[in-house]
């Protein structure tokens, strides 16, 4: 804290009063502002124990953990566990699921919202722009387990209406449920329903921002739609799409297991096992909680570096960044 | 979906051919789109009213032809929904407001300028961006403290999500700073600016990120499915997946309506349960829709 004292020490402000305080010692200033602190203190708390327990709690990684010796009386055991993990022909099971599903997301969801934004821009009558604007963004707040019910309830093989259709067309049905063949394509498929619409807002936000006079004196200068949308459209939105890419390479590793683990049955394991639920079904359920933190370690830390490395890549592309 | 596209405005600059073609195109495209999102809830609305004759004879319909109550009546009388709802009810609420209590009180401070230890404290907010502990060790630590099989399990470990603090703690300062002044002039402690200055003046922030918060608690599935162990406490979204995917177990439960009623209505029921559960987000949604895109505009300022 003395080290934010020495930054802020000498702020000259416009206004008297703050300068009065801003000479005060560190001391000075959380006496007479004790209510701020006081404020502050339940969320510093909550940090403390739901936050940075647990990353604490991560040394049970490094351990031999059992239960009934507790986490400090587990023998420790080095990185056994995270050359058992690495060892194990689950790992490149997962790795080629997590970033399967993750590497689809990115070449289909990615583009879809920037895409829908676009035609959305060119809608002139107001009146549609917001019906539609309304009805797309709802099934984001929808539930994963509503979306998987939907999904199940169209898409199976006995009465869902999809392959009701398909059926009368093709003359055949299509497993999506419980093929594993059709697993990776589901889950995007299902990301792309609920999170299309929802993702246009931050790229319509961007739009908004665009002067209208622009277009106007664009197309009195003669330029067509495909000109006004390369030249005016798509540079306003070019920082945002930079910025949301580099938060989507970021997070490659992030599947959103409770979607997968809803979608996910004995018949499509064989695609649908990724970190998370890999994690889960060791860790919660058969008990392995030193072998699966080791496990979620590691996912956490290529996480972490991957966020980090793709933040740089941004301010080197002159963006300005996450952090 | 025959909306004429050409609109008053558009007859400025005289379109060619070409570009009203496009925006035909355009136009129905969108319309697909919307369709494609409702559609999917139209039917399961109207195959929830439905009798199950209908719902066997007939692939698709919007509108039933005989309306019927039975599949709700038999959703809530043996599959435990209403329990499940009024569970979702109570969580939502008690962690929303448990959650907005954290997050304002956390950001106000931070707000503030000239707030001493404010670099210290942020820092140690975007760590927890970064990195985290991790599914198993969260798991021991709340099982350490004892809030297993609790609420608290799922609201106590949500109560700051950190982009949604970053939010309001930029609604807060970019607030004017005159009335801060004006009340400190009268002698008011910062706890009554807080209370009575700044808060009144959020109520724009404060309704967008309630949305996020309760949206979270109402969807949430997995944390009560791993912490929960009393079907007594079950949210919805546990009942719901359970009705919806383990048609056996409906089945077993459906035997008393089965003697009574003749055949269970499966597929009624099932689309009954989902309605029940995704209505209370539609009915809030229109309400809040003018908040939540300021805030998700906010937040994209500075991520």
């Amino acid at each position: 804290m003395a080290k934010t004292k020495k930054q802020k020490g000498y702020v000259t402000l416009s206004d008297g009063t703050t300068v009065k305080i801003n000479r005060k010692s560190t001391w000075a200033y959380m006496v007479q502002h004790k209510w701020l602190y006081f404020l502050l203190l339940p969320g510093f708390l909550y940090f403390i124990l739901f936050r940075y327990v647990p990353m604490g709690g991560l040394v049970i990684a490094f351990k031999n953990y059992s239960p009934f010796l507790s986490i400090w009386g587990s023998p420790w055991c080095g990185f056994d566990n995270f050359t058992r993990f690495f060892d194990t022909p689950d790992f490149w099971k997962l790795f080629k699921n997590t970033l399967g599903i993750s590497m689809l997301q990115l070449f289909l969801f990615f583009p879809a919202p920037i895409i829908l934004s676009l035609f959305l821009n060119e809608v002139r009558h107001s009146g549609y722009k917001r019906v539609v604007q309304t009805l797309v963004y709802i099934p984001h707040f929808v539930s994963w387990v509503i979306v998987a019910s939907l999904t199940y309830q169209l898409f199976n093989v006995t009465d869902g209406i999809v392959n009701i259709i398909i059926e009368a067309i093709t003359g055949s049905t299509v497993d999506v449920l419980s093929k594993s063949s059709n697993f990776w394509g589901l889950i995007v498929g299902q990301v792309i329903w609920k999170e299309t619409g929802y993702g246009t807002i931050i790229f319509l936000a961007a739009l908004a921002g665009v002067d209208q006079e622009m277009y106007e004196a664009a197309r009195v200068d003669g330029a067509g739609r495909w000109r006004l949308m390369w030249h005016i459209t798509l540079p306003a939105i070019k920082g945002t799409i930079i910025m949301m890419l580099i938060m989507r390479v970021g997070g490659l590793l992030n599947t959103g297991y409770e979607q997968i683990f809803l979608m996910r049955n004995d018949l499509n394991v064989s695609a649908a096992e990724v970190f998370d639920t890999y994690i889960y079904t060791r860790g919660i359920e058969q008990g392995q909680y030193s072998f699966s933190s080791a496990a979620g370690m590691f996912k956490s830390l290529v996480g972490m570096i991957m966020v980090l490395t793709a933040d740089r890549v941004a301010k080197w592309m002159g963006e300005s960044g996450l952090y | 979906m025959a909306k004429e596209p050409k609109s008053k405005s558009g007859a400025k600059v005289k379109k060619s051919l070409a570009d009203q073609i496009i925006d035909v195109i355009i136009y129905v495209v969108l319309g697909l789109v919307a369709l494609s999102t409702v559609l999917p809830f139209l039917y399961v609305i109207a195959g929830s009213f439905a009798t199950d004759k209908e719902l066997t004879e007939k692939a698709f319909f919007i509108i039933p032809e005989v309306w019927s109550l039975n599949a709700y009546k038999y959703a809530i009388n043996t599959a435990n929904i209403l329990r499940g709802l009024r569970n979702s009810i109570f969580l939502t609420a008690l962690g929303t407001f448990m959650c907005m209590l954290f997050s304002l009180t956390f950001a106000y401070p931070l707000s503030k300028p000239d707030f001493r230890g404010k670099n210290w404290i942020m820092n140690m907010v975007i760590v927890t961006m970064l990195f985290s502990g991790g599914m198993i060790p969260s798991y021991l630590v709340i099982t350490a403290y004892g809030l297993r099989d609790t609420w608290w399990a799922l609201v106590l470990p949500a109560l700051i999500n950190p982009f949604n603090m970053i939010i309001i703690k930029k609604f807060f300062s970019d607030l004017p700073r005159e009335l801060d002044e004006a009340s400190y002039m009268d002698g008011a402690t910062d706890l009554q600016v807080f209370t009575r200055v700044a808060l009144p003046l959020s109520k724009p922030v404060i309704a967008s990120i309630s949305l996020f918060y309760g949206v979270g608690f109402w969807n949430d599935y997995f944390n009560a499915m791993i912490y929960l162990k009393t079907p007594e406490k079950y949210p919805i979204q546990i009942q719901l997946r359970s009705i919806i995917l383990l048609t056996s177990q409906i089945n077993e439960m459906a035997m008393d309506y089965y003697d009574m009623n003749g055949a269970p209505p499966d597929k009624a029921v099932k689309m009954a349960c989902t309605v029940i559960a995704t209505m209370p987000i539609l009915i809030v949604y229109p309400f809040v829709q003018k908040y939540f895109t300021k805030g998700v505009m906010v937040g994209a300022v500075k991520g």
